[in-house]
């Protein structure tokens, strides 16, 4: 395939992304009509995958390659085979009457740009997630479903439930992509490439691999995440919070769909072994009991698709699990019959709230003459969720049937799950769909008319199309079924659907059995709802109670943690600093044996040689004398002024030694500094109240002194150390070299200020230029609006002082007489009133009538 | 002479970071500019001490004659010592007007951004 | 601190400082000096002034507000370096010109002009800051 079509199918990954972030502008421009405008989209890319087909079905596969990072050998790759256009087509086509439907559910709502917006992202990140060939591909466009999901499902932010449904719905789908991550570096490990297309028949690679169990569990852990397996299915009905359009979307055709992609497209070579076979039947069978019974529980008729969608992810994984070329063929046709009758119902349902007020099954009835279009196509998605002959499902239960009837018992109980599944799951449907329209009309909390044209045409066009493929079902099973087949059973799959329906064969009969079983179900609805919600109050805990548990439990513990480190005592975090410098000194001078270069080896004359006692002149020991003198003047001076002088002191001596052993430069700088710190000093000493003495009780007193000389010691060592080393002198050599050829200047040193390093230089200047204007800042803004009285601030006061903070903060950010003004008039009346006024109140308020620019 | 230097920096920093175990703000200061100056003397030293001999090629000639003082460990420092200063100057200012604020230049009593009694974090979505 | 002595001789130390400062900054490439040490000094003689006096008369005798001429400083110590981008060369490339004016020849150079901007910003965010310590809370700031 030329570039051309490896653009145009990034381009259908990538267009909705576009499309998005164009959206909410979009929206402003075309507001009753964004829905329909923004279609355009999905609508196109719709059809440019039909166009696909025919390649497809004649070359097997089209790949597409555009470079993504060419520097790692990363490149976005991506790869159309059956299974990933019929997953692309189902999305784009779905998707198409979604943000049709969305643009008519949330009509006038503030937010419906944004929402649009995120629902395209949600498109963008499914399609690249179903076509991507590189598996790193796959886990970013895994992950942006996620995101992107949890924006959906949170959109409504300001209900505490649909903040909770979408961080459940984050964090349970984001531990299958952790795991995701690491089954697709395995299988990168173990086979040496990141493409799902190079995979297939590299299946002894994986397969055969002593780490086999650990990539089985990765890929079966983000998979079950992702499509709500038991016991990880919770967050599924949750995710209900979500507005009604994304549930149609997001949590029935699509991005629950992602784990059965994902097992799909590894059953080549992960697939066919025992664990799997075992792992998938299991917990799909489960789950598919589970959603079903789930659902009849409920009242809500959303949660009741929620749970029976649980129910239908179940039974494609149980599908996959068989992974016998019957059992994938009935996955492929339930998936695209699912799809269309699940999302149709959903659709149904918000009609119906959106129309008649509410989704409580037992409030509402006889809605079939005020709504006959929604009935309509509730009846069309109906009969698919029930598996009647004229639509698509019907085959889908025939062929999952078949080949089940067998002497086995493995095959005679998933046969037996699978007809009890499929029987629940009718039941549900009949329920969902005769209970509001038909039987005594009821009072609704809106007077219920007929849904709008966008409301109606997504459940109507997608039960039509139900009807249609079952219709054309030989066209289906040559262009949708045998290539999908073919792909995932990587062996080629013909397709044997007909309408010929021969009534001897058993399967046919097991059909009926199915439908039967159904009616009872329907007929005991009430009384298997009421025995179910008893088991459900005698259980007392369901999983989403234990996930709170667990929620909490982190919060509570990162919390106790967050104490424990910021306890907010300040000498605590220095001496947790300055002990951890200690041990850094320490451990690798003595345990790692640094300090042998100091010790006297065999000659022992080393010792005087190397300290080279001798060498200091009389004058030089009197500065090391005065430095010391200096600091212990610091330590021990009576009063502030002392220790003032004494900083002089040692400074000076610092400033002595860097004269002494050929530092003019620093010298002069250290010695102006030091001039300048004493002013300083003296100047905002002279305003404080300060406690004169050091008061450190005896054990501080004894803590502080070990550290400090165990860290003082540390430094003396290492510096001795590397002073017993060679220096490398390359960098000085080449300044001492070119200082005066080719930078004109003797002073070695501010030539390697000025000209060498001359950008360090404007960096640090421009340092200096921040540290003054922030120092001008906290001197300029108007004196703190007095956080706390006390100085221990009892625990009380603290929700008090919240609102203060941004007192401070505005006046630092303008300290313009503008904002010194208002500054002052603002907070006065409510302030807290201070238990001991700041001393220099007054001042303060004289100062700010007088400032220059106050008048402006 | 280098190991006497050497044993004059231990004795800056280990009081430098005596000084900054203290509660109060100003002795607090008081070592950090111990402690920086005790720096400033480890990369002097660990530059190598030569007496007397600026780092300056005499007048006339293309490159110093004999053994000059290490340049490249004194371009560092003279920044250091300058900007050491603007960020003590900046301490200073600080702490001048956490006591305005506080009434306090005990760090124990400092309390504001973590309240000895912090309240739990809320066990909600 | 306010002695007649003090104040009487602060305009003569402060001057002295001064065109001391400037002297330090412009020797700095080839004697020991240069724009930190200069800076410096000449905010030490601010200091002085600053005490001598009072910050406000200090402020007014220099006409810009210190931490402009600091801001000043850090860009012309930054277009120093752009006018190598003239030659054709890196960022702050130096540039020599020799200017023979009756008979000596006067070096001018942009790591001259940089560290004239380091001098700058030295002096103007020092000085900034003394006076602001030393001018009382009542004053402007």
């Amino acid at each position: 395939m030329g570039p051309d079509i490896d653009a145009s199918i990034a381009l259908v990954a990538i267009a909705p992304f576009v499309a998005a972030a164009l959206a909410p502008l979009i929206h402003r421009f075309t507001k009753p009509l964004s829905g329909w405008v923004l279609a355009l989209v999905p609508a196109a890319i719709f059809v440019f995958l039909v166009t696909l087909i025919e390649p497809v079905l004649a070359t097997g596969a089209i790949p597409a390659r555009i470079g993504w990072v060419p520097a790692y050998g990363l490149d976005l790759s991506f790869f159309i085979d059956g299974l990933s256009l019929t997953f692309a087509l189902t999305i784009s086509g779905i998707g198409t009457l979604i943000v049709i439907y969305s643009g008519a559910y949330l009509a006038g709502h503030p937010h419906l740009g944004r929402f649009l917006a995120f629902l395209l992202a949600f498109m963008g990140a499914m399609l690249g997630l179903v076509l991507a060939d590189n598996m790193l591909g796959l886990f970013v466009f895994w992950e942006l479903t996620a995101i992107t999901s949890f924006l959906l499902i949170g959109f409504d932010a300001v209900r505490a439930a649909a903040r909770r449904g979408a961080i459940q719905a984050l964090v349970i789908t984001n531990i299958g992509g952790m795991a995701l991550l690491a089954g697709v570096i395995l299988v990168q490990q173990l086979t040496g490439t990141w493409e799902l297309s190079e995979l297939r028949g590299m299946e002894d690679a994986v397969r055969g691999h002593g780490l086999y169990g650990l990539v089985l569990a990765c890929f079966i852990i983000a998979a079950f995440t992702k499509s709500a397996q038991f016991p990880l299915h919770f967050w599924l009905p949750n995710a209900m919070e979500a507005p009604t359009p994304v549930s149609a979307f997001l949590h029935s055709a699509t991005m629950v769909q992602a784990g059965v992609y994902l097992l799909a497209r590894a059953t080549p070579w992960l697939g066919g072994t025992v664990a799997w076979t075992t792992i998938l039947v299991c917990f799909g069978g489960v789950t598919l009991i589970w959603g079903a019974l789930g659902s009849l529980r409920q009242t809500d008729l959303k949660q009741m698709l929620a749970q029976s969608t649980i129910a239908s992810l179940g039974l494609l994984v149980l599908l996959i699990g068989l992974g016998t070329q019957t059992a994938i063929a009935g996955m492929v046709i339930y998936f695209v019959a699912h799809a269309l009758y699940k999302a149709g119902l959903f659709m149904v349902v918000g009609a119906i709230d959106h129309e008649a007020g509410t989704r409580e099954i037992t409030a509402l009835g006889g809605l079939s003459g005020k709504m006959p279009v929604t009935f309509a196509a509730a009846i069309l998605a109906g009969l698919s969720m029930f598996g009647l002959p004229p639509a698509i499902a019907f085959f889908a239960k025939e062929e999952m049937y078949l080949n089940l009837l067998s002497p086995h018992w493995q095959d005679l109980s998933v046969l037996a799950v699978l007809i009890a599944g499929n029987a629940l799951l009718a039941a549900v449907g009949a329920l969902v769909v005769i209970k509001p329209f038909l039987g005594p009309a009821m009072p609704t909390p809106k007077s219920a008319h007929e849904a709008s044209v966008g409301l109606l045409a997504g459940p109507v066009i997608l039960g039509l199309a139900g009807i249609a493929t079952a219709l054309l079902v030989g066209w289906f099973g040559h262009t949708v079924l045998e290539p999908a087949a073919t792909a995932i059973l990587n062996e080629p799959v013909e397709s044997h659907l007909t309408w010929a329906i021969d009534f001897t064969k058993p399967v046919v009969w097991l059909s009926v059995a199915t439908w039967v079983l159904a009616g009872l179900v329907y007929r005991y609805a009430t009384t298997i709802r009421t025995l179910l919600r008893r088991f459900e109050t005698r259980l007392g805990w369901t999983a989403d109670t234990v996930f709170d548990a667990v929620m909490f439990g982190l919060i509570r513990f990162s919390g106790s943690v967050t104490r424990v480190l910021h306890h907010g005592r300040l000498e605590l975090y220095l001496v947790t600093v300055f002990s951890l410098m200690a041990l850094a000194l320490m451990v690798p001078l003595f345990a790692l044996g640094g300090i042998n270069a100091l010790l006297p080896t065999a000659e022992l004359g080393n010792w005087a040689a190397q300290l080279r006692w001798p060498h200091l002149a009389p004058y030089e020991w009197g500065v090391i004398i005065l430095a010391l003198a200096g600091l212990g003047a610091i330590v021990a001076a009576p009063n502030r002024l002392y220790s003032i002088l004494a900083l002089g002191v040692q400074g000076t001596a610092v400033a002595l030694i860097f004269l002494l052993f050929g530092a003019p430069d620093l010298a002069f700088t250290q010695l102006m500094v030091e001039i300048l710190s004493v002013v300083i000093l003296a100047l905002v000493m002279t305003r404080l109240n300060l406690d004169e003495r050091d008061h450190r009780p005896f054990e501080d007193w004894a803590r502080d002194g070990t550290l400090a000389l165990v860290c003082g010691a540390g430094v003396s060592l290492l510096l001795m150390v590397v002073l017993s080393g060679t220096l490398d002198t390359r960098l000085s050599d080449f300044f001492i070299a070119t200082s005066v050829p080719i930078a004109h200047g003797a002073n070695i040193v501010n030539v390697i200020l000025v000209d060498f390093r001359g950008f360090d230089t404007l960096g640090e200047i421009s340092v200096l230029m921040a540290a003054g204007i922030s120092i001008m800042v906290l001197l300029r803004s108007r004196r703190a609006p007095v956080a706390v009285g006390s100085p221990v601030p009892p625990a009380p006061i603290a929700p008090k002082i919240k609102p203060e903070p941004t007192q401070p903060a505005r006046a630092a950010a303008a300290p313009s007489a503008k904002s010194t003004v208002k500054g002052r008039a603002k907070p006065a009346p409510k302030k807290p009133a201070p238990k001991k006024p700041a001393p220099k109140k007054p001042a303060s308020e004289k100062q700010a009538p007088k400032s220059p620019s106050s008048v402006a | 002479m280098d190991y006497v230097i050497a044993a004059l920096v231990g004795c800056f920093v280990a009081l430098g970071i005596y000084m900054l175990l203290s509660r109060s703000l100003i002795r607090m200061l008081l070592g950090i500019i111990v402690l920086g100056n005790g720096v400033n003397l480890l990369i002097f030293t660990a530059g190598r001490l030569t007496r007397e001999i600026a780092p300056i090629v005499p007048r006339g000639l293309d490159t110093p004659a004999g053994a000059i003082a290490n340049p490249l460990p004194q371009a560092l420092i003279l920044t250091a010592i300058v900007i050491g200063f603007a960020m003590f100057c900046f301490l200073l200012v600080l702490a001048y007007r956490t006591y305005q604020a506080l009434d306090a230049d005990n760090t124990d009593t400092m309390r504001v951004a973590e309240p000895e009694h912090a309240p739990n974090p809320p066990l909600s979505y | 601190m306010n002695t007649v002595i003090f104040r009487t001789i602060a305009p003569l130390i402060v001057s002295t400082m001064l065109v001391f400062s400037v002297y330090v900054c412009l020797r700095g490439h080839n004697e020991p000096g240069g724009g930190f040490i200069g800076g410096l000094i000449a905010a030490s003689a601010i200091a002085v002034l600053g005490m001598a006096s009072s910050a406000a008369e200090v402020r007014r005798a220099l006409r810009f507000d210190p931490l402009s001429i600091a801001g000043f400083g850090v860009l012309l110590a930054g277009s120093s370096g752009m006018l190598s981008i003239f030659n054709g060369n890196p960022f702050l490339t130096s540039i020599w010109l020799y200017l023979d004016i009756a008979g000596s020849v006067v070096p001018l150079s942009t790591p001259m002009l940089f560290d004239i901007g380091v001098y700058l910003v030295v002096f103007g965010t020092l000085a900034s800051v003394v006076l602001a310590l030393e001018s009382e809370d009542g004053e402007n700031l």
